[in-house]
C-alpha cells in the first residue's frame, strides 16, 4: 500500500519544475490543494502579457470529472439548470449546479469528448456531489483531475503562438469548440475556452508530455512576450470580463452553515444561464418557486468611482444611509482606469437601488482614512473585445 | 436531626468532654433534652473527630464537591461577593479533573484527560491564563489498521485530504459535506451552553422568553435542515456516517467519539448527537479541536480554585458530606461524616443526580416523583482509563519516520463491526475484548508531566462493565489492564518494555475514588431522554433542587458532561438571580 508524504503540505503539478524555476516571488498558495503560484514575477506585467501579448497559466488544479456511460447526458442534463440537448462532440459549454433548494453548489464548464463522454471541470471538489446525483443511473463517474494536464494560453497572440509552436488547426476553430490535435508525436486537445475574456485557448495532455508541450510553447518567446501567470493577474482579467468565482462571490452550497447565506442563479444574475423549458432538473422546484416571487439580493457587478480600492466595503443607498450590501470581490482595472468589484446587495420589491455608495476605508502611511465612492451597477462584462470570438483569429 | 434550632433549645444540656482511648484524645459531645414528663434523654452523641468546636459560622453557599463546575459555580457565587465554602472528600481537589503524582515524576491526567469543551467564556471571565491555565491544542488523530496501514485525520487541511483520498477520492470530498452539516448542528448546540434550558411548560415570561429563543434558533434553520437535524438527533452514528463516507477505516474513526462514555454502541440510535458533543468544543476558535492542559487536567481545577481563593473562596478537603440540612421544606447546611454541621443560606451539589438525591438528601425531603426519576436516571459506566508511565516513547512502525500522527489521538479499531461487538461484550457485562481505545501521549508537548525523555500515555478504555460476572476482583481489574495492554502492543513492539508504572482504572475504582455513580464520566448518559430540559429530570432543569436554597450544578445538568464549566456557570446565574445578587456568569461570545 502507498503510504503518505506528510511532509509534502501541497501537491505539484505535472507543470512544476517549470513553474518552480520561473516563479521569482516564490508567492504560493494552495488551489485545490496544488502548489500554485499567485504571482510569478510583477503583477503589472503578467496582467499585461494576458491583455496585450500572451500569458501561460498552469490550470491542473481545476478539479476535472469524467463522466461515461449510457446514462451520460441525462445525469448531466439532470444535473445542471441550462438547456445541453444542443451540446455534441467536440463542443464545450458553460453550466452551473444547484442543491434541491435551487442553490448554487459549483460552475463549470462540459466538454462533450464523444459519444456518452463527457468531461465536467469545475471550480471546487464535486465527486462527493456528482455520485451522490448518480445514483441509479448507468454512469461512470471518476475524477481525473491528476490525469489531465492543463494549461491556458490566453492573450492577443495567443493563436499566432501555439501556431508557431506548433499545433495546426487552430485557426477555423471557434469559441466553445473543441480540437484534437497533436505536438511531436503526443495527443493534445485544445478548446477555445477560457477564463480571461479575451482571445484564448486551454490545452489538455496526458501529464507524461506536459513539460515538453510547456516548453515547445515558451520556444517562441523570441518571437512573442510569453509569460507565465499567476491567480493574482486572473483575478484582476475574471472580474474585467465580467466571470464570478465561486467561493469568492458566493458561498457554495455544500460549504455553507448558516442559513441564507448561500445563494440560487437568479441570486448571482446567473438567470439566463436557467431552463425551465428542459425536464426535470436537480433544484427546478424550488427555482420556479423563486422565480415567480421579486427577487431579493443579487450579486452584481459595479463599477465604484474614484481609485481608492473598496476592498471589504459596506454599501449603503446612500451617503450615510442605510446599509444594503457588501463588496465580495474588487480589482483596479489597468486597461480600464477604474476600480471594479462583485458585489452582494439587496434588492427592494425585485428593484435594484436607484444609488449605491461604498464607505472605503484606506490606509496612508499607517494612517487610517475613510471615503465614499458612488457606485454603478454594470450588466454586460466590464471590458469585452471583438478579438475574443473572432474566427479566424487576428494576428496581432 | 441536630440542627441549629435543636441546639439552641438544648443548649445548657450539652456535655462536652475528652477521654483518652487507645486511637488517643477523644472528644465526645453529647445533647440531652427533658421530655415532658421531666425524663432527660439522651438524643444525641457523637465522637468530635476533628473539633469539638461547633461550627457556628453560616456561609452563603456552600458547594459540595470540588470538581470543575463545582469549583466554577462557587468562583462565580464568590465573584458576586457571597462567602463560599466548597467541601471535598478526597484530599486533592478536581474530582474527574485532577492530575496526579501516581509514580513518581510523572504526573497523570487520571481521569478527564484532555480539553475543548470547556467555555472560552468562563476561562475569559474567571481569569484562568493568571491562575496558570495553559491549553496546548494537540495535533490530529489516527486510526491503525489491521493490515498494517493505518488513517491519518492531520491537522493540515490539505494533508487531511490527501490522505482521506488515498483511502476514498469519494470520501475526501464527502468530509467537506460532512464538515459542513455538522458545523450547523454545532452551531445551534453551541448557543445554548451558557444558557439555563426553558420549562416547556412553565408559563413563567423568562422561560417563554427562552422557549422562544431556542424555537427561533431552529427558525433559522431551513425546511430540510431542521428534518435533518431530527434526523441526526435520532440516529446512530454508524448510520449518519454511512450516508456520507465509504472507508472502513474512516467510518470507524470517525464514530469513536460517538461512543465515548456511552452504554451505547455504534449502531445504537442516539449516538451520533455524542459525536456532536464531543465535536462542538473548540481550541481558539477551531471547533472540534482538543487541547492538553499544560501540567494535565489538575491544571484546570487548580485555575478555577486558584481564581476563587482570589476572591475570598474556602475549599476544604477530606470533607465528606454525609447529607444535606434540610429544616422547613429549606436547605439550611451539610453535616460531613465527622458530625460536623456547616450551616449556609444555600446548598450546592456538584454529584450526580443519583448521588445527590438518594445519597445525601433524606428521603423525606424529596418528592416520590423526584425520588423515582433519580432512581431511574441512566447513569451506566461503559468506560476505564490506563495511565501508564513509559521509560520512553513507544515505536508505532505503520508510520512513516517523524510522523506527526503519535501527536494526536491513537486508535485501534478500524471497523464499525469491531466496534459494535466490543459493545456487544460490554452487554453481556465483560469488558471489551478488543477495546476501542483513545490514546495520547501529551509529554511530547508537555514538559511539566515526566522526566526528559520519558513519557506519559492516557489511554481510555471503551467499554467496561460496572459489573462483571462474578463481581470485581483486584486480579480482574488487572487482566482488564492487559487486555489494553496487548491491544497497544500488537501495533507498538516496544511498548510493554517502556512500561513502568500503570494505574488501570474500571468503573468501579472510579466511583470510589472520584465518586462518579457507576464511574459514568458525563453524570448520566447524553441521550434525548435526559437532555436539555430533561435533564437530569423534567421539572429539574433549572439547577434548582426539591427544596429551596437547593441547587444542582453538575453534569447532570444542562448541557451535560465533559469538562465544559458551564453547569457550573449556569447553576451560578440562577442562583444568584434567587438571591436578588449581580449577575457574574459570562454570556456566550456568539458565533455571528
Amino acid at each position: 500500500m502507498s503510504k503518505h508524504d506528510f511532509k509534502q503540505v501541497l501537491e505539484p503539478t505535472p507543470f512544476h519544475a517549470r513553474v518552480d524555476e520561473q516563479c521569482m516571488v516564490k508567492n504560493w498558495t494552495s488551489w485545490n490543494g496544488y502548489q500554485t503560484a499567485r504571482v510569478y514575477d510583477t503583477l503589472a506585467a503578467e496582467y499585461f502579457a494576458i491583455r496585450s501579448s500572451c500569458s501561460v497559466m498552469d490550470l491542473t488544479p481545476m478539479e476535472k470529472y469524467r463522466i461515461t456511460g449510457p446514462d451520460a447526458f441525462t445525469f448531466l442534463s439532470r444535473l445542471v439548470v441550462r438547456d445541453i440537448s444542443k451540446l455534441q462532440a467536440g463542443r464545450v459549454t458553460y453550466v452551473l449546479w444547484c442543491n434541491d433548494e435551487g442553490k448554487v453548489l459549483d460552475d463549470g464548464t462540459i466538454f462533450q469528448l464523444a459519444e456518452n463522454d463527457y468531461r465536467l471541470c469545475s471550480q471546487h471538489h464535486q465527486l462527493d456531489w456528482l455520485l451522490l446525483s448518480s445514483l441509479g443511473m448507468d454512469v461512470d463517474i471518476s475524477q481525473e483531475t491528476h490525469e489531465v494536464a492543463a494549461l491556458a494560453v490566453q492573450g492577443p497572440t495567443s493563436y499566432s503562438v501555439l501556431t508557431e509552436a506548433g499545433f495546426s488547426g487552430l485557426s477555423q476553430l471557434k469559441p466553445f469548440r473543441i480540437l484534437q490535435t497533436n505536438l511531436h508525436g503526443f495527443e493534445v486537445m485544445i478548446s477555445r475556452t477560457g477564463y480571461t475574456g479575451d482571445l484564448g485557448y486551454e490545452l489538455w495532455t496526458d501529464p507524461a508530455n506536459a513539460l515538453e508541450m510547456w516548453d515547445a510553447i515558451f520556444a517562441v518567446q523570441h518571437l512573442y512576450n510569453i509569460r507565465p501567470i499567476g491567480l493574482d493577474a486572473l483575478e484582476i482579467v475574471r472580474i474585467e470580463a465580467g466571470f464570478i468565482m465561486p467561493g469568492d462571490d458566493f458561498n457554495t452550497a455544500e460549504t455553507t452553515v448558516r442559513a441564507d447565506h448561500d445563494r440560487s442563479p437568479f441570486e448571482l444574475g446567473m438567470g439566463w444561464v436557467v431552463n425551465f423549458d428542459k425536464p426535470y432538473f436537480t433544484g427546478k422546484r424550488a427555482l420556479i418557486a423563486e422565480h415567480s416571487l421579486p427577487v431579493k439580493r443579487r450579486l452584481v457587478k459595479m463599477s465604484v468611482t474614484g481609485n481608492k480600492p473598496p476592498a471589504d466595503s459596506f454599501l449603503f443607498d446612500g451617503k450615510n444611509g442605510k446599509r444594503i450590501g457588501t463588496i465580495n470581490s474588487q480589482v483596479w482595472s489597468p486597461i480600464l482606469k477604474a476600480n471594479l468589484a462583485m458585489a452582494d446587495i439587496e434588492y427592494r420589491n425585485g428593484m435594484k437601488p436607484p444609488e449605491i455608495w461604498a464607505e472605503i476605508y484606506y490606509q496612508k502611511e499607517l494612517e487610517w482614512r475613510a471615503t465614499w465612492a458612488e457606485c454603478r451597477i454594470v450588466e454586460k462584462p466590464f471590458w469585452s473585445h471583438p478579438r475574443r470570438s473572432a474566427t479566424p483569429p487576428g494576428q496581432y | 436531626m441536630f440542627t441549629p434550632e435543636i441546639l439552641a433549645s438544648a443548649l445548657s444540656f450539652i456535655s462536652q468532654g475528652t477521654r483518652k482511648t487507645k486511637y488517643g484524645v477523644q472528644a465526645r459531645a453529647r445533647a440531652y433534652r427533658r421530655t415532658g414528663n421531666g425524663t432527660v434523654t439522651m438524643i444525641y452523641s457523637r465522637v468530635l473527630r476533628e473539633t469539638h468546636r461547633v461550627n457556628m459560622k453560616k456561609y452563603d453557599a456552600i458547594v459540595i464537591g470540588a470538581g470543575h463546575n463545582g469549583l466554577t459555580n462557587a468562583a462565580f457565587l464568590a465573584k458576586a461577593g457571597l462567602d463560599v465554602l466548597v467541601l471535598e472528600k478526597n484530599e486533592y481537589i478536581g474530582g474527574a479533573t485532577a492530575s496526579r503524582e501516581l509514580h513518581e515524576g510523572w504526573m497523570y491526567s487520571n481521569c478527564s484527560y484532555v480539553c475543548s469543551l470547556f467555555r472560552p467564556e468562563i476561562y475569559q471571565a474567571l481569569d484562568l491564563g493568571e491562575h496558570g491555565l495553559e491549553v496546548v491544542p494537540l495535533q490530529g488523530s489516527t486510526t491503525f489498521k489491521q493490515d498494517g496501514d493505518y488513517f491519518g485525520s492531520y491537522h493540515q487541511p490539505a494533508v487531511r485530504r490527501r490522505e482521506i483520498a488515498r483511502h476514498s477520492k469519494r470520501d475526501a470530498d464527502a468530509s467537506i459535506r460532512f464538515d459542513a452539516d455538522l458545523m450547523k448542528w454545532c452551531r445551534l448546540v453551541r448557543g445554548f451552553l451558557l444558557r439555563t434550558p426553558p420549562d416547556p411548560a412553565s408559563l413563567k415570561i423568562r422561560d417563554a422568553m427562552e422557549f422562544a429563543y431556542l424555537l427561533k434558533s431552529f427558525y433559522r434553520l431551513t425546511e430540510s435542515q431542521i428534518y435533518e437535524f431530527i434526523r441526526f438527533f435520532t440516529m446512530s452514528i454508524a448510520e449518519y456516517l454511512e450516508e456520507y463516507f465509504e472507508s472502513d477505516a474512516i467510518l470507524a474513526h470517525f464514530s469513536g467519539g460517538s461512543i465515548i462514555g456511552t452504554g451505547l454502541g455504534v449502531y445504537s440510535p442516539g449516538t451520533a448527537y455524542v459525536l456532536l458533543h464531543h465535536a462542538m468544543g473548540d481550541v481558539d476558535g477551531n471547533i472540534g479541536s482538543w487541547g492538553f492542559a499544560r501540567g494535565g487536567m489538575g491544571s484546570v481545577s487548580k485555575a478555577i480554585a486558584s481564581s476563587f481563593q482570589s476572591m475570598g473562596g474556602e475549599i476544604r478537603t477530606q470533607a465528606d458530606v454525609q447529607q444535606i440540612l434540610v429544616k422547613g421544606r429549606q436547605a439550611t447546611g451539610v453535616v460531613l461524616d465527622s458530625g460536623e454541621e456547616v450551616y449556609a443560606g444555600v446548598v450546592v451539589s456538584n454529584l450526580d443526580a443519583k448521588r445527590t438525591f438518594l445519597n445525601i438528601m433524606a428521603r423525606k425531603d424529596l418528592p416520590d416523583e423526584l425520588y423515582r426519576r433519580a432512581s431511574n436516571f441512566k447513569i451506566r459506566g461503559s468506560s476505564g482509563k490506563l495511565n501508564i508511565a513509559l521509560d520512553g516513547m513507544p515505536q508505532f512502525p505503520a508510520l512513516p519516520i517523524g510522523s506527526p500522527l503519535t501527536l494526536g489521538h491513537m486508535h485501534f479499531t478500524d471497523t464499525l463491526e469491531r466496534l459494535e461487538r466490543a459493545y456487544d461484550d460490554w452487554k453481556d457485562d465483560c469488558w471489551s475484548r478488543d477495546p476501542y481505545v483513545d490514546t495520547l501521549i501529551p509529554t511530547q508537548y508537555d514538559p511539566t508531566m515526566s522526566p526528559a525523555g520519558k513519557h506519559m500515555m492516557s489511554v481510555f478504555v471503551q467499554y467496561c462493565p460496572v459489573e462483571v460476572e462474578g463481581g470485581w476482583t483486584d486480579a480482574k481489574r488487572d487482566a482488564f489492564g492487559e487486555t489494553v495492554i496487548n491491544q497497544i502492543a500488537s501495533y507498538s513492539p516496544n511498548f510493554k518494555d517502556l512500561i513502568l508504572h500503570a494505574e488501570v482504572r474500571t468503573p468501579r475504582e472510579i466511583e470510589a475514588e472520584v465518586g462518579l455513580t457507576e464511574g459514568n464520566i458525563f453524570q448520566g448518559e447524553l441521550t434525548l431522554d435526559q437532555l436539555m430540559f430533561n435533564r437530569p429530570f423534567p421539572g429539574y432543569a433549572q439547577y434548582r433542587g426539591p427544596v429551596k436554597n437547593m441547587y444542582m450544578c453538575g453534569s447532570s445538568t444542562h448541557p451535560g458532561g465533559g469538562v465544559m464549566g458551564a453547569p457550573g456557570a449556569n447553576a451560578a446565574r440562577e442562583i444568584l438571580l434567587d438571591m436578588g445578587r449581580e449577575n457574574t456568569t459570562p454570556e456566550d461570545f456568539g458565533d455571528d
